[in-house]
C-alpha cells in the first residue's frame, strides 16, 4: 500500500484538512448555515480517503486562486448514492 | 404580501379507473358532435356536461357561462383494456421482474435486503431490472420464467423455447393488467412505486377521460363549417372503433377479427395520446397533416411549457426593422410615428396634471405630424371602464376627467422603453433607451450600439416594449439604460463604442498633423457639444489654424491623463515613442491629445481604451457623451475627405506584379525540390513525424510563407491613401490578410488544417495526373481575387469555403444549446449580502463570488484594481 501515490502530494490537488468541532460550528455561526446548506463531496472521494474523513465531516480546503491568489472553500462529506 | 411557502413534497401518482369515472360527469357514447340545427348531441363528445363553448348556451353542470365554466371531464368505457403508451418502460420493467405465475418479486428476501438494506438502515436505493437475473426460477412458487420481448410502440410477447425452436407468444393488455393486478404492495414499495397513488395495473387504460371540450374548442370556419379541434377528431375515431369492437364482441365474431379491432382501438389510443411515437405511423388529417395529440401540445418549443408558460406574446410590444442613424444619441432610439401613436403609458389624473391630461384627450388618438404632441388613446374610469377615445367622444370624455382616471397616453420624445434583439444572450440584449419619434417605418439606434445586441441593418427585426409602471420606468432607467451597460460583465471593459466609419473617420482626422481653418474646424465639430474653440494653435498669413489634435481634444474630459499604444502599433523593438513615425504612440495629458493616432484602441467597441478611462474617472453619463461626441465627430471627419473602395484600388504597378510572380514561381519550384527529394527516398522525417507527414509540412511552410511575401509587395505599394489599408491599420474592418487575398494571392485552401486531399483516386480532379503532389494539384491559389481564379482554383476555394460554413453552423447551434443548458442551471444563483452564491434554498454555492468577491463589470479587464490608469492620472506621464 505504501506504493500507492498520496493525491494530496499531486501539484493540482488543494489542501484538504477536517475541521474540529468547535471550527465547524464557528463556520456554520458566521454564514448562519446548517451542514445541509455545504457544498458536498462523497466518501469516496481520493482526497476524503487519504485524510480519512467520515460521513458528516466537515472538510476546509484551501487552493489557489487566479482571482483572489488564496481562496478557502467548506464542504460535507456524504455518502455516494447508488447510481 | 403572503409569505413564500416551502414545498414540502410533490406526489406523481397515476389515474385509477374509479378515479376518472368519479370526476366523470357524462358517460360519452355517441362518435357524433352536433346534430343539423349545430346543437351538441346528448351524450356526445361535445356534450353539455362538458362545458359550454357557444356563447348564449349554459353548461348543464356549473350552469354557467362559455367564458366562466371551465369545463368538466367526460369518459368512455373501452370494450377491452389498452395499454398507455407512456409508461410502456414501466409496464416492461414490471413484467420482468415479477414471476409469470405468482406475480411476486423474482428476489428472495434475503435477496431483496441485500439491495435495499435492511429495514432499520434503509440505502434509499430501489430495485432495478439488473437486480434480477434473466429467466431464473421463481424463489416462491418455483415457475419458469420466460423473456420478455418487447416491441414498439405496444406490443409485448413471451418467448417460449420448444423443440429447440423459439416461440414468440403475444401477450394482450387484459394479460398483463391481470398480472400487474396481482403484484403485492409491498413488492411495488421496493420498487420506487407508492402503490396508494399509481397500482401499476392503472397504466393499463380500461376508461378513457374525455378532456372537456373547452381544452378542444370547434371553430367555425368562414363558409359557415364547423372544424372540429385535432383531439375531438381522434376522439371520434376511438369512440367508432370502441362502438364497432363493442358489436362485434356481443355478436360472437371470429377471433382474428376481435384481435384485429383490438390492435385497432390500441392504435387510436396510442396515437389519441402521443402521435410520434417510434415504431408507430403518425394519425393524420385529411390534408394528410399529422394530427396534434395530446403529448404534441405540451412538448417541444411551440409546447405548453416552452411556448405558452416559459415565453408568451405580450401587449405593448412593437417589432421592426431597424436601420441606423449616426446623427441619434446612444442612449436614444427612433420609433417611427406609427408605432409611437398605437402604443401607450398610463397616466393617473391627479390635480397637478389634470389639465396637460385633458388636453392630450382632447388631442385624441390620432397624432398627424411629429410636431404635433402627443395624444390619448383610452382613458380608465376608477370603476376599471375603458373608454375608448375616438373622433365623437374627445370632448365629453376629456370633461370627465377628474383625479382617479387614469390616461392612457401616447409615447412621446424622452419616454423610457426596453429595446431588444433576439438572441438575448446576455443582460445587454434588453436595454432601456429614450424615445425619439421619427418619420419611416423603422426603429432608428446609433451604430454604436450594436456591439452589445449584435445587430446590423441586413434586415435584422428588434423588439420594444414600453414599462407600464413606475416601478418599471424607474428600475429601466437605473438598471437597464444604456449609459449603465456600456461596461460588459464578462470582461470590465467597453462593449459599446466606435464601429467601423468611427473608427476610420477617427483615424483619418488624429493620423499625423493636419491643420484646419476655422471653416473646417466648425464643419467638423457641428454636432460636438462644446462651446468655444480654443486658441488657435498656429497663425498662418493671419489665417488661424487648428490642429487635428486639438479638434479632438475638444471631447475629451480635462482630467484626462493616459499613455498607451494604438491598433496602428507594430510593437518595435525599440518604441520610439513621440517619434513614432506610424503616429502610434498616444499621450493625452490633462485632456490634451499631445501625440498620437486615435483608432479602434482608443475609441472601439469592446477595446475603447479612452472610453473606459472616463467611466472610471467620470462615470458612465460622461463616457455616454463622449462616445456620442465621438461618434457625431468621427462621422463628420470621414465625410469631410470622403472614404470608398473600388476595384482599381486593388491595382498594383508592374513591379510589384513582376515581383509577386517571382515569388510565388520560386515558391512553386521549391516545392517541386522538396517532393523530388521525398521521392527518392532522401528526406529526412521530423521528430515523431512520417515522411509524408514532413513532405507537407514543409509544403504548407513554404506556400505560406510565398503567401505572405506577395502580401508585403502588395503592401509596399498601397499606403494610407487606400481605403482597405486605412479599415485594416486603424482596426475598423478587415485586415492585411484580406488584403493580400485582394491583391497578392488567395494562397492555400485548406480542409481540416490540411491541403485538400479528397476527390478522386490519388487525385483532387481530373485535371492533374494521379500522385501529383504539386502545389497546385492540391489547392494552392497563385491568383488574387483581382486577376481572377482559374476553375480548378475555384472548385478549390469552394471547398475551402463550404468548410467555413459547416463550421460555423455546427458551432453555433452547439453553443447555443451549451449555453441554453448552463443558463437553465445558474439562473436561479444570487450573490447574498455576505458575498456568498447561493441557491434559492440557502445552499453555498461559493463561500465569496468568484473567490475574490469582484464584480466583473466593475473591474478593470478583469483586474480588481486599475494600477497603471491610477498611477498615469497621478503622474501624468506613462508607467
Amino acid at each position: 500500500m505504501s506504493i500507492r501515490l498520496n493525491v494530496l502530494d499531486h501539484i493540482m490537488v488543494p489542501d484538504h484538512k477536517i475541521m474540529s468541532e468547535e471550527e465547524v460550528s464557528l463556520l456554520f455561526s458566521s454564514y448562519s448555515i446548517t451542514s445541509e446548506h455545504l457544498p458536498k463531496m462523497y466518501q469516496d472521494d481520493p482526497a476524503v480517503k487519504v485524510i480519512g474523513a467520515k460521513i458528516g465531516d466537515v472538510i476546509r480546503i484551501i487552493r489557489t486562486s487566479q482571482t483572489a491568489g488564496r481562496a478557502e472553500s467548506y464542504r460535507l462529506v456524504i455518502k455516494r448514492p447508488k447510481k | 404580501m403572503a409569505s413564500p411557502k416551502r414545498i414540502g413534497k410533490i406526489e406523481f401518482g397515476l389515474l385509477s379507473p374509479k378515479e376518472i369515472r368519479t370526476m366523470s360527469v357524462r358517460k360519452i357514447i355517441w362518435a357524433d358532435t352536433y346534430d343539423d340545427d349545430g346543437f351538441p348531441y346528448p351524450q356526445g363528445l361535445m356534450d353539455l356536461n362538458l362545458g359550454v363553448i357557444d356563447p348564449g348556451l349554459r353548461c348543464k353542470t356549473c350552469d354557467q357561462k362559455a367564458s366562466e365554466c371551465p369545463g368538466h371531464f367526460g369518459h368512455i368505457e373501452l370494450a377491452k383494456p389498452v395499454i398507455h403508451v407512456g409508461y410502456t418502460r414501466l409496464i416492461r420493467k414490471l413484467l420482468r421482474v415479477t414471476c409469470r405465475g405468482c406475480s411476486r418479486l423474482l428476489l428472495s428476501p434475503e435477496e431483496i435486503v441485500k439491495v435495499i438494506g435492511t429495514e432499520e438502515e434503509a440505502t434509499g436505493d430501489i430495485l432495478s431490472e439488473k437486480d434480477i437475473k434473466k429467466e431464473r426460477v421463481c424463489p416462491h412458487c418455483g415457475e419458469q420464467q420466460l423473456k420478455i420481448n418487447f416491441e414498439k410502440p405496444t406490443t409485448f410477447s413471451e418467448v417460449m423455447v420448444e423443440e429447440g425452436r423459439k416461440i414468440e407468444h403475444k401477450l394482450t393488455p387484459a394479460d398483463i393488467r391481470a398480472r400487474l393486478e396481482k403484484i403485492p404492495d409491498d413488492d411495488l414499495r421496493h420498487l420506487g412505486i407508492n402503490p396508494t397513488v399509481a397500482r401499476p395495473e392503472w397504466t393499463i387504460l380500461t376508461v378513457l377521460p374525455v378532456p372537456p371540450v373547452t381544452m378542444r374548442p370547434s371553430i367555425i370556419l368562414e363558409n359557415g363549417q364547423r372544424s372540429e379541434d385535432d383531439l375531438t377528431h381522434k376522439l371520434v375515431d376511438i369512440i367508432r372503433i370502441n362502438q364497432r369492437f363493442k358489436e362485434n364482441q356481443d355478436a360472437g365474431a371470429p377471433q382474428l377479427i376481435i384481435e384485429d379491432l383490438w390492435e385497432l382501438l390500441q392504435y387510436h389510443v396510442t396515437t389519441y395520446l402521443d402521435n410520434e411515437v417510434a415504431g408507430c405511423p403518425p394519425a393524420r388529417h385529411r390534408s394528410g397533416r399529422p394530427l396534434k395529440t395530446l403529448s404534441q401540445r405540451l412538448k417541444g418549443k411551440d409546447g405548453r411549457f416552452r411556448g405558452s408558460l416559459s415565453g408568451k406574446r405580450v401587449n405593448f410590444s412593437a417589432r421592426t426593422v431597424i436601420s441606423p442613424d449616426p446623427n441619434l444619441s446612444v442612449i436614444e432610439v427612433g420609433i417611427p410615428l406609427a408605432v409611437a401613436n398605437e402604443m401607450s403609458v398610463p397616466v393617473h389624473v391627479t390635480p397637478y396634471n389634470i389639465e396637460e391630461l385633458r388636453q392630450m384627450t382632447l388631442n385624441g388618438p390620432v397624432r398627424a405630424s411629429l410636431d404635433d404632441p402627443c395624444g390619448a388613446n383610452y382613458v380608465i374610469r376608477p370603476d376599471k371602464r375603458r373608454l375608448r377615445l375616438a373622433e365623437g367622444n374627445l370632448e365629453t370624455v376629456a370633461e370627465m376627467l377628474e383625479p382617479g382616471y387614469i390616461v392612457e397616453r401616447q409615447i412621446r420624445n424622452g419616454d423610457i422603453v426596453l429595446f431588444n434583439r433576439q438572441p438575448s444572450l446576455h443582460r445587454m440584449s434588453i436595454m432601456a433607451h429614450r424615445v425619439r419619434v421619427m418619420d419611416g417605418r423603422t426603429f432608428r439606434l446609433n451604430p454604436a450600439v450594436c456591439p452589445p445586441y449584435n445587430a446590423d441593418f441586413d434586415g435584422d427585426e428588434m423588439n420594444l416594449h414600453i414599462p407600464q409602471t413606475e416601478e418599471a420606468r424607474a428600475e429601466a432607467a437605473i438598471l437597464c439604460s444604456v449609459e449603465e451597460n456600456i461596461l460588459s460583465p464578462r470582461f470590465g471593459g467597453p462593449i459599446i463604442g466606435g464601429i467601423h466609419d468611427h473608427v476610420s473617420g477617427i483615424f483619418m482626422l488624429t493620423n499625423q498633423v493636419r491643420w484646419f481653418s476655422k471653416e473646417d474646424a466648425l464643419y467638423l465639430l457641428k454636432h460636438v457639444k462644446m462651446e468655444h474653440l480654443p486658441a488657435p494653435g498656429r497663425v498662418e498669413n493671419d489665417v488661424p489654424m487648428w490642429s487635428n489634435k486639438q479638434i479632438f481634444s475638444l471631447v475629451l474630459p480635462p482630467e484626462l491623463n493616459m499613455v498607451f499604444k494604438a491598433s496602428s502599433c507594430e510593437n518595435c523593438d525599440i518604441c520610439k515613442k513621440d517619434l513614432c513615425e506610424r503616429d502610434a504612440y498616444v499621450r493625452i495629458i490633462d485632456g490634451i491629445l499631445e501625440c498620437g493616432t486615435i483608432d479602434k484602441k482608443a475609441i472601439g467597441a469592446f477595446d475603447g481604451q479612452i472610453v473606459h478611462r472616463i467611466i472610471r474617472q467620470c462615470g458612465m453619463k460622461r463616457a455616454a457623451e463622449f462616445i456620442d461626441d465621438i461618434t457625431h465627430l468621427s462621422i463628420r471627419a470621414i465625410m469631410m475627405d470622403g472614404f470608398s473602395f473600388g476595384i482599381d484600388d486593388e491595382d498594383l504597378s508592374k513591379t510589384e506584379y513582376g515581383q509577386i510572380d517571382e515569388v510565388l514561381s520560386t515558391a512553386l519550384l521549391d516545392v517541386q525540390r522538396r517532393i523530388r527529394i521525398y521521392e527518392d527516398g532522401q528526406l529526412e522525417p521530423m521528430p515523431g513525424r512520417t515522411p509524408e507527414e514532413t513532405l507537407e509540412m514543409q509544403i504548407m511552410q513554404v506556400l505560406g510563407k510565398a503567401r505572405d511575401r506577395t502580401g508585403e509587395i502588395a503592401g509596399r505599394h498601397l499606403g494610407l491613401g487606400n481605403s482597405a489599408v486605412v479599415m485594416a491599420v486603424s482596426g475598423a474592418r478587415g485586415s492585411m490578410l484580406n488584403l493580400t487575398q485582394m491583391a497578392g494571392c488567395v494562397g492555400q485552401q485548406s480542409v481540416r488544417g490540411e491541403r485538400i486531399m479528397r476527390g478522386y483516386d490519388d487525385r483532387t480532379l481530373p485535371h492533374f495526373k494521379k500522385n501529383d503532389r504539386g502545389a497546385d494539384a492540391h489547392g494552392f491559389i497563385t491568383h488574387s481575387y483581382k486577376g481572377g481564379l482559374n476553375p480548378t482554383e475555384f472548385f478549390f476555394h469552394a471547398i475551402g469555403g463550404r468548410e467555413g460554413l459547416v463550421d460555423t453552423a455546427v458551432r453555433t447551434s452547439q453553443s447555443g444549446y451549451l449555453q441554453r443548458r448552463m443558463i437553465n442551471a445558474l439562473q436561479d444563483l444570487k450573490v447574498a449580502y455576505d458575498g456568498t452564491v447561493r441557491t434559492t434554498g440557502g445552499r453555498i454555492i461559493q463561500f465569496r463570488y468568484g473567490e475574490d468577491g469582484t464584480d466583473p463589470m466593475k473591474s478593470s479587464f478583469g483586474d480588481p484594481v486599475d494600477v497603471k490608469g491610477i498611477v498615469e492620472s497621478v503622474l501624468k506621464e506613462e508607467v
